[in-house]
């Protein structure tokens, strides 16, 4: 009975808020005659109507592709730039200051740049958007290895464990919740991207498309689009979510015992 | 089979230098308990790093079986004082024993079975799927234990292993150090700064001066070799041996040295 008032408890807690903004989203737009703000239920309609359809595989699906590519290379190139910098201390000192700048670059403004030099294919729009995420993640990268306790690196000395083994059950391990840390950053970065690239040049994704209903005065589906676009975040971050509970089960459990 | 000669090591920072350990000296036999005692900050932690070779001197030398120590050994384990964080958080307790295995390249049947007998000889075989943070502070340092003896190392060095454990987990953990050394014939360099720990766990007890750091005084330990929590501290000869190396300890923190020119630190 406690396990079920207890379930109850956290569905009321997850959808409350958003069950209650949903309705009085339909409620106060009900007999909305705006252009811009068109009643809920025809920006359903629209929803049902425009994204149930080949759009999945002609829009969402290179979108999500071009999102996947640009984060994953961008943790690639974080852990193999970031590995060695965390462990040496003169690397750093000549290093840190050109990251800071890079840090500081708005990475849109490297949209215009990038599709100078390689087009409105998908590679600038992927270099974009790893070139945007990637600096919490090298930082946080640096950081976590830098970190590293030194009793560990000593016992590892003592047991004569070197190299790769030491980079997989020590290094990384270690540096772990601070990856992670900037790999959550690096993910709402590179979604912002991936939006913003596609609607600067490009022939399909999800920003293209809505730019599109835009100009072309579809606001109700250009309401859907962005609806879409949050349920795609919200997929995502849980995505997120249960590979912390995987690599970082260690950490919760070891810091809730203090 | 270990030698400390002359050892010497002067920190060097920011253009200060200290020197912490001035001219130390002894050597261990083959299946030796050693335990090496000093007043606080007489540079034991430091004589203990320059052995595992994880610190190097700044002159004199560790000699280990006729070769110069200059990196950890093959053959050498070590548990240190801070057991919370010399165990690997995110691997299980079996895991952390079997690690170093691994790496000396010992087959799966032959690790399964050094890690079952070492967890069974610490008393915890049933914590094996444990992870180290989920076990109390005593426990913990049973694993460490467990680690450095499933490795069959010629010599283990341990650094004021029991701390910070409480006073009965110590009583158990010491005789357990004293039942491990027995049954294996490892070679053991136990540094303490207690010194009821360091009578009753050594044969030779090294009392260290304050830093700058030299050897005091090389007591032999002639109690028997069972030795029990309760017989052996009311043994009169226990009490004796342990005056003794308190009253060198208080010589020691009052700034005195050697009383006589040793074998250990040669006149110049």
């Amino acid at each position: 009975m406690a396990g079920v008032t207890n379930a109850f408890q956290r569905l009321t807690k997850i959808f409350l808020v958003p069950a209650v903004l949903f309705v009085a989203w339909f409620a106060s737009s009900r007999d909305s005659t705006s252009f811009f703000f068109p009643p809920l239920r025809k920006i359903l309609e629209a929803f049902a109507d425009t994204w149930f359809s080949d759009r999945w595989s002609a829009d969402i699906v290179p979108s999500l592709l071009r999102l996947a590519a640009g984060f994953l290379i961008a943790v690639a190139l974080a852990l193999v730039i970031g590995v060695p910098l965390g462990h040496s201390k003169r690397a750093r000192d000549y290093a840190e200051p050109a990251l800071e700048f890079f840090r500081a670059i708005p990475p849109t403004v490297m949209i215009p740049v990038l599709l100078v030099i390689s087009g409105v294919g998908d590679t600038s729009k992927v270099a974009v958007i790893a070139f945007g995420c990637i600096w919490p993640m090298l930082l946080n990268t640096i950081e976590g290895v830098r970190s590293v306790d030194s009793l560990l690196k000593d016992t590892c000395d003592i047991y004569r464990i070197h190299g790769l083994t030491r980079l997989r059950v020590l290094t990384l391990r270690a540096a772990s919740p601070q990856i992670v840390t900037g790999m959550r950053t690096g993910l709402s970065i590179a979604i912002i991207l991936m939006v913003i690239s596609e609607m600067f040049a490009s022939k399909d994704g999800l920003g293209f498309t809505i730019i599109q209903f835009q100009r072309t005065f579809s606001i109700p589906e250009m309401w859907s689009g962005i609806l879409l676009l949050g349920m795609i975040g919200v997929a995502l971050s849980l995505l997120m979510r249960v590979f912390e509970m995987v690599v970082l089960r260690w950490y919760e459990g070891a810091r809730e015992r203090g | 089979m270990l030698c400390v000669r002359h050892l010497r090591k002067v920190y060097e920072a920011s253009g200060r230098s200290v020197e912490a350990v001035h001219d130390v000296d002894f050597s261990l036999r083959q299946g030796e308990l050693v335990c090496v005692v000093g007043p606080s900050g007489a540079g034991k932690t430091t004589i203990l790093r320059c052995i595992s070779g994880l610190l190097t001197p700044t002159s004199g030398e560790v000699v280990l079986d006729g070769r110069r120590v200059d990196g950890p050994p093959e053959g050498m384990a070590v548990v240190f004082q801070d057991y919370g964080r010399s165990l690997f958080p995110w691997m299980k307790v079996r895991q952390n024993v079997e690690l170093p295995l691994r790496e000396k390249g010992l087959r799966g049947p032959e690790r399964r079975r050094l890690v079952d007998q070492s967890l069974e000889a610490v008393g915890l075989a049933a914590a094996a799927n444990a992870y180290p943070w989920q076990l109390s502070g005593g426990m913990q340092q049973r694993v460490a234990i467990a680690r450095a003896v499933a490795y069959e190392p010629e010599v283990l060095l341990m650094d004021e292993p029991f701390a910070s454990v409480d006073a009965q987990t110590r009583a158990e953990l010491e005789d357990l150090v004293r039942s491990l050394w027995t049954r294996l014939g490892v070679t053991i360099v136990f540094v303490t700064h207690d010194i009821d720990e360091s009578v009753y766990l050594g044969e030779r007890v090294i009392v260290l001066s304050a830093s700058p750091t030299v050897v005091m005084e090389d007591v032999p330990i002639d109690l028997d070799a069972v030795r029990d929590q309760l017989t052996t501290r009311s043994e009169p000869r226990f009490g004796q041996l342990r005056t003794r190396v308190y009253e060198l300890i208080q010589k020691a923190k009052e700034g005195g040295q050697p009383a006589s020119p040793q074998l250990s630190t040669p006149s110049r």
